[in-house]
């Protein structure tokens, strides 16, 4: 794709997050860890953008604090925000998100992914579609679309 | 690239046909306020679900359970393209039968004819398959194409001439059923987004329909010019209409919603002594009563028992709740009672339910648990 076909192509930058410190209680088995935001942000941080080759993490699309854990009622719920407001790939973005989760998750948890408030034109559009599961079921069945989704998924 | 980008908008429609600011995601559950009235339960009131067996075999969703009419052959279908058949034999249901080859996709829904000699089902295939026994096991005999993406619902008229579909692609569809063929009569295109769910009314060649556009519609045949229209639209729901069930008189109608609200909608004809406009003589559908604050999640399923009355619904938080209405609730304004709640029912989402149409209480449910379970409601 050239430099004219992209919708933002100077896109602001932002620095990775260190690793995450594993702590001695975490490598005990004897301790049961619940999930944590940090857990989930790190399954979704290296997801690469439909457009650039940066991942969402370097383009602040996903944050840790936009990451939410409920492991009493088995929630996630992860918000993201889309680099400019007209975004066409912000569906696409959504469902990779929700893709490499439910790739990764246990079954129990019911998994919410929204747009950040306000930071897309068509949010409220985009967060229904997202949350239609049999609209994703089917989707996921688009072969095109899979390896559309994988190629972002993917980590080199 | 060029390539993803344009399947993902033929998959999802191009924003620009989506209405905004008819529904608000963000606040969903502050439409669901509504005034309902605790009080103690009487006598009758309160009852179980116990489970009677669990249906083991499919692999991944399973999206649809549907009973023969005469309640002695379950169907179910899924995510794993196959029908399976489970008849009882002595106290055990087992799967006698697992339909393969009729689809490519993920089987969506099954429905029996009301003579129960054929099965229909529906698939992300974009076709509708017809089943029937006439070589002494199930065959797909026909496969009907039309609809340009996922067929999502399929179902039978009472008489059996007359079958209908839905898809993704917004429409509607009628197909009359002469002699083992099937020919479109109708193609409605009154939806404006994905149609969900079709069912028939129990007794007149009426079908009702819901949608991603939030509403319910009813269509029938004007005899005048032999063309189908619609003659209501339920207009009150603030998400998607998951799906929706007629009563045993076809009088009344719930329909349950991503905004996790149950509407019972009355049907008012013209010249009603209630004073109902009835513009152009069609009956008008009111909604009479809604059930919020039970559910917590998406509701993917309703049924309503014509036998026992009682309202089984379906729900993403993984519970089973059953309703009936109260005996002292008045026709215009009626109140429905919670009577049972099975949490955990499955161990994911409850994505339908069905009574069984000759043992009162027997009911049936599918999860994307993988699981099929039989239930027996009783009263405490």
């Amino acid at each position: 794709m050239g430099f004219d076909d992209l919708e933002n192509i100077n896109p602001k930058l932002y620095r990775k997050c260190n690793d995450r410190e594993v702590t001695t209680e975490e490598e005990s088995d004897d301790i049961y860890d619940e999930f944590d935001a940090r857990e989930i942000f790190d399954l979704i941080r290296g997801i690469n953008d439909p457009e650039h080759p940066l991942t969402l993490e370097e383009l602040n699309v996903v944050k840790q604090n936009d990451v939410c854990v409920d492991n009493k009622n088995n929630e996630i719920k992860v918000l993201f925000t889309p680099t400019i407001p007209h975004c066409s790939m912000a569906t696409l973005i959504g469902l990779s998100i929700r893709v490499q989760l439910l790739r990764s998750l246990p079954p129990r948890f019911k998994i919410c992914v929204q747009i950040y408030p306000g930071t897309h034109a068509s949010e409220e559009a985009i967060n229904k579609q997202l949350a239609d599961k049999e609209r994703v079921a089917a989707a996921l069945e688009n072969n095109d679309l899979i390896a559309c989704i994988n190629d972002c998924i993917v980590v080199d | 690239m060029h390539v993803c980008v344009s399947t993902f908008a033929c998959l999802y429609y191009s924003l620009s046909n989506v209405s905004l600011g008819v529904y608000q995601p963000c606040l969903p559950r502050l439409h669901c306020v509504c005034v309902f009235v605790t009080r103690l339960k009487k006598k009758g009131e309160m009852g179980k679900l116990d489970l009677i067996q669990t249906l083991s075999g499919h692999e991944g969703r399973v999206w649809n359970v549907c009973w023969h009419p005469q309640g002695n052959t379950l169907a179910s279908c899924g995510e794993d393209k196959t029908i399976r058949l489970w008849f009882k034999e002595g106290s055990k249901w087992v799967n006698k039968d697992i339909l393969t080859e009729g689809h490519q996709r993920t089987i969506r829904e099954v429905a029996w004819s009301s003579c129960g000699n054929y099965l229909a089902s529906a698939s992300f295939d974009a076709t509708t398959g017809i089943w029937d026994k006439k070589g002494g096991q199930f065959d797909c005999i026909s496969s009907l194409e039309g609809h340009e993406n996922e067929v999502k619902s399929v179902a039978w008229s009472k008489s059996g001439q007359l079958l209908s579909t839905c898809s993704r692609d917004k429409s509607v569809w009628i197909w009359e059923v002469i002699e083992d063929e099937y020919e479109c009569a109708a193609v409605l295109n009154a939806h404006t987004q994905d149609v969900k769910k079709v069912v028939w009314h129990p007794h007149l060649d009426i079908l009702a329909s819901a949608s991603y556009d939030n509403t319910a519609k009813l269509f029938k045949e004007d005899v005048a010019d032999n063309d189908w229209i619609c003659i209501a639209t339920l207009s009150s729901h603030t998400s998607t209409v998951w799906s929706l069930a007629f009563d045993h008189s076809g009088t009344r109608l719930a329909t349950c919603s991503d905004d996790c609200t149950v509407k019972i909608w009355q049907e008012y004809l013209s010249n009603n002594s209630e004073g109902i406009v009835t513009p152009d003589n069609n009956p008008v559908w009111k909604c009479v009563c809604t059930l919020s604050g039970y559910h917590t999640r998406a509701i993917y399923d309703i049924s309503w028992c014509h036998k026992t009355h009682l309202l089984a619904t379906a729900c993403g938080d993984d519970a089973i709740r059953i309703f009936k209405e109260a005996e002292d609730s008045e026709k215009h304004t009626p109140t429905f009672i919670l009577l049972a709640t099975c949490a955990n029912a499955h161990t994911q989402d409850v994505n339908a339910v069905a009574w069984n149409p000759s043992v009162p209480g027997l009911l049936a449910s599918a999860s994307d648990d993988g699981e099929v379970k039989l239930w027996q409601y009783e009263d405490n």
